[in-house]
């Protein structure tokens, strides 16, 4: 099925995404610093926040990271430590299911919460309630890609993924054609997943490049700023 | 030794009449807005009760302010800097809003416009959050005003640690003071090491505490760490806001607004020299009966020239030096010592301080079954407990508040004594370790309070740090970029429109 359609979606949409993602973060970042935030609401509400976030972040960060990790890692570095096509689709999988299904309970609890607590809702912002409803529907349709998975468990149809995701930032011309023939569900997921990229920068969703892991080694506790050394 | 200048605070509680014009003005100026309706930078509360959020003064369960570990150094009391991030996702140490109180206003346009009925119209509640209708108001910024409520609940106040608090609660027996409260602008602030984004800043110039409003990421670590929880989150921008200080009035040389405003004439303001290499070691100090001292320490005396030398080195302006020779603050906390720190327990070392109020005598010692040492009552028969006071401005130590509040009654026998019976006592200053002019100074700058003894404030020198020609054509004061408001109508970047007034929503 390599048609112009399919080229375009899976070889020109990707780049398009990437660029407003880089693009419109910087911008944000330099134009709007005021509202480049968390925008946590559990001041108004604590009920909810307390589990369903813990358990919607963590879950999110593990598939997030596996996701990273899992495509854009050569795969020859999986084959030079003699880790299998196959094992590697199975633990995926297992793991990518796992957090999958706990960002998933997180997630239902977060857009319950949204949806219907009148003061959450009140201070929601329409792409407050679109990404969150945007994650949960993107989780499920990972999750149901496991089904489809489960079919193929040597992990030819896993490398036809990671050597697309590869080819788009390696500026590969026919990076496309890889996914051409893959299950309509994956591609879906695909597509939902650029698009999160391509409204990245108009949502919450940017205080992820924020996350404040300098902290940790942030020397001493005190900021004194002085007028004199600016 | 490394000397900073920092603008302080004093509050004569002696004074304070609860009149809250400091709170109002200070709402008018800076949180009249959406998302911090319900944060007072400034409030005013009457104790004994549990405050402002509910029970702030209590860290067992708020958490807030920093504890001495094992090895005696100093840790946050939220955790190590991976038990703050951890929180991150979902903080459980921070207050909801329930705990401060869910902001409303009232329908007033229905007074005008409801049809002829039976019953008078009424004015009900709405939210400011929702915008719906609240059956039942449950809380305010001032809740237990003059001691509203039961007992049972206003007893829960922190500071009858180690008091037999039940008489207090009959009526014979019964006591109360206003405690107004800001920002402490510390100089340990545990708002400014809990923040994960450092957005949190001390001024090194004036010492006065900020957050920087763009690098804010709304983690709220901060409005967990500060004890006297005085950090409100934005729930509208998501970020957070504090007391400023009115740092564009400070720099200009005025006061703030609610010292401008105060009726009572109770607040000082001006500068005190320390030392900035002593903090670690003064917070730390192994028993927190000792940390007030240890603050007192820290301060560097304005008249010893070695001092004056190495500010002058450290970049302390010589119009700054001249005020810390004149400030109300130095004759207040360290001359007559008779100001005393909010909760020096938190190991912050606030900036803000507090003169303790007398109180009426109880009925006892006027029926003569308490002494009275001569001209001046024995402070102990006073009506607000001592060990009250003590909790809540010196960790518990009596003998500092005791002295102070002794020196505060002879200023008035004294006075008495010079006034009433036309011929000054001597030995009242004495007995109290004071000299006449001592207590003549003390009764002018306390009692009569003139404003120019009352606000001795140098204005900044911006011309060493800043070029002003960068400056000229820009905004004074603004959110996001310098001339738009980076909240526009449909603003690309998450921007809210703004929400119909209840009144244009009904």
């Amino acid at each position: 099925m390599e048609t112009p359609f399919n080229t375009f979606l899976f070889g020109i949409y990707p780049y398009i995404c990437l660029a407003v993602f880089v693009l419109g973060s910087i911008v944000r970042y330099d134009r709007e610093p005021y509202t480049w935030r968390s925008g946590s609401s559990q001041l108004l509400r604590r009920k909810q926040v307390m589990l369903g976030s813990v358990l919607f972040h963590t879950g999110i960060l593990i598939v997030f990271f596996g996701h990273l990790v899992g495509l854009l890692t050569p795969i020859e570095i999986f084959d030079a430590f003699g880790i299998g096509h196959g094992f590697k689709q199975v633990m995926a999988m297992l793991v990518g299911g796992i957090a999958g299904l706990v960002c998933l309970a997180g997630a239902v609890m977060l857009l319950h919460r949204r949806l219907l607590d009148p003061r959450v809702r009140a201070v929601s912002s329409f792409s407050d309630t679109a990404i969150l409803i945007i994650l949960a529907v993107q989780l499920v349709i990972g999750l149901f890609t496991i089904f489809v998975s489960a079919g193929h468990l040597d992990g030819h149809e896993m490398v036809k993924f990671m050597s697309w995701a590869q080819g788009i930032f390696t500026f590969e011309a026919g990076a496309a054609d890889y996914v051409a023939e893959t299950a309509l569900i994956f591609k879906l997921h695909l597509f939902l997943g650029l698009t999160i990229l391509l409204i990245f920068p108009f949502t919450r969703l940017v205080h992820i490049l924020s996350a404040p892991l300098r902290y940790l080694w942030r020397p001493g506790y005190q900021i004194v700023r002085s007028r004199l050394a600016s | 030794m490394k000397i900073r200048a920092q603008v302080c605070m004093v509050l004569n509680l002696d004074k304070c009449i609860g009149c809250h014009t400091c709170t109002v003005t200070c709402k008018n100026v800076w949180t009249n807005r959406e998302g911090v309706e319900y944060a007072w930078f400034n409030n005013v509360e009457t104790k004994p009760g549990i405050g402002y959020p509910k029970e702030w003064e209590s860290q067992r369960r708020w958490n807030g302010g920093w504890e001495r570990i094992a090895g005696g150094k100093l840790q946050l009391k939220m955790g190590a800097k991976w038990r703050i991030l951890a929180k991150i996702f979902a903080n459980p140490d921070l207050p909801e809003i329930d705990d401060y109180y869910e902001p409303f206003t009232f329908d007033y346009e229905h007074l005008q416009t409801a049809p002829e009925s039976q019953a008078m119209p009424t004015a009900r509640p709405r939210s400011l959050i929702t915008g719906e209708r609240m059956e039942k108001i449950e809380g305010g910024p001032n809740w237990e005003e003059i001691l509203g409520g039961e007992f049972s609940k206003r007893s829960k106040d922190y500071n009858f640690e180690g008091v037999q608090k039940e008489i207090y609660g009959q009526f014979e027996n019964t006591f109360m003071m206003y405690l107004p409260r800001l920002c402490e602008h510390c100089l340990n602030p545990a708002c400014v090491a809990a923040c994960p984004s450092g957005a949190i800043y001390k001024r090194e110039e004036d010492g006065i505490v900020l957050i920087d409003q763009e690098k804010c990421r709304g983690w709220r670590m901060c409005v967990s760490a500060c004890p006297y929880k005085k950090i409100y989150y934005n729930w509208s921008s998501g970020k957070s806001e504090k007391c400023i200080l009115c740092y564009p009035r400070i720099e200009a040389g005025q006061p703030t607004v609610c010292s401008e405003t105060c009726v009572g004439r109770i607040r000082y303001l001006g500068v005190i020299l320390y030392d900035a290499d002593r903090i670690g070691a003064a917070a730390s100090a192994p028993a927190e009966g000792d940390l007030y001292q240890q603050h007192l320490d820290i301060f560097c005396n304005p008249f010893d020239p070695q001092v004056q030398e190495q500010a002058r080195r450290d970049g302390v302006p010589a119009a700054w030096l001249e005020s810390a020779r004149n400030s109300p603050i130095w004759k207040l906390a360290m001359d007559w010592k008779v100001a005393f720190p909010l909760h020096p327990e938190y190991r912050t070392l606030p900036m803000v301080w507090y003169v303790p109020p007398l109180s009426p005598i109880q009925s006892s010692a006027v029926a003569g079954k308490i002494g009275v040492d001569g001209e001046v009552p024995d402070v102990r028969s006073l009506r607000i407990p001592l060990r009250y006071l003590a909790n809540m401005l010196t960790a518990g130590k009596e003998e500092p508040v005791l002295k102070g509040l002794e020196r505060m009654l002879a200023m008035r026998a004294y006075m008495r004594s010079k006034t009433v019976d036309g011929a000054a006592d001597a030995s009242i200053a004495e007995r109290v370790g004071l000299s006449i002019d001592e207590i003549e100074a003390m009764y002018k700058l306390m009692a009569l309070a003139n404003y120019e003894d009352r606000f001795v404030i140098p204005t900044t020198h911006r011309e060493v740090g800043e070029d002003a020609y960068d400056l000229r054509g820009s905004c004074g004061f603004s959110f996001g970029n310098t001339s738009s408001q980076g909240m526009s109508e449909g603003n690309l970047f998450g921007g809210k429109r703004r929400k119909a007034t209840p009144t244009e929503a009904l």
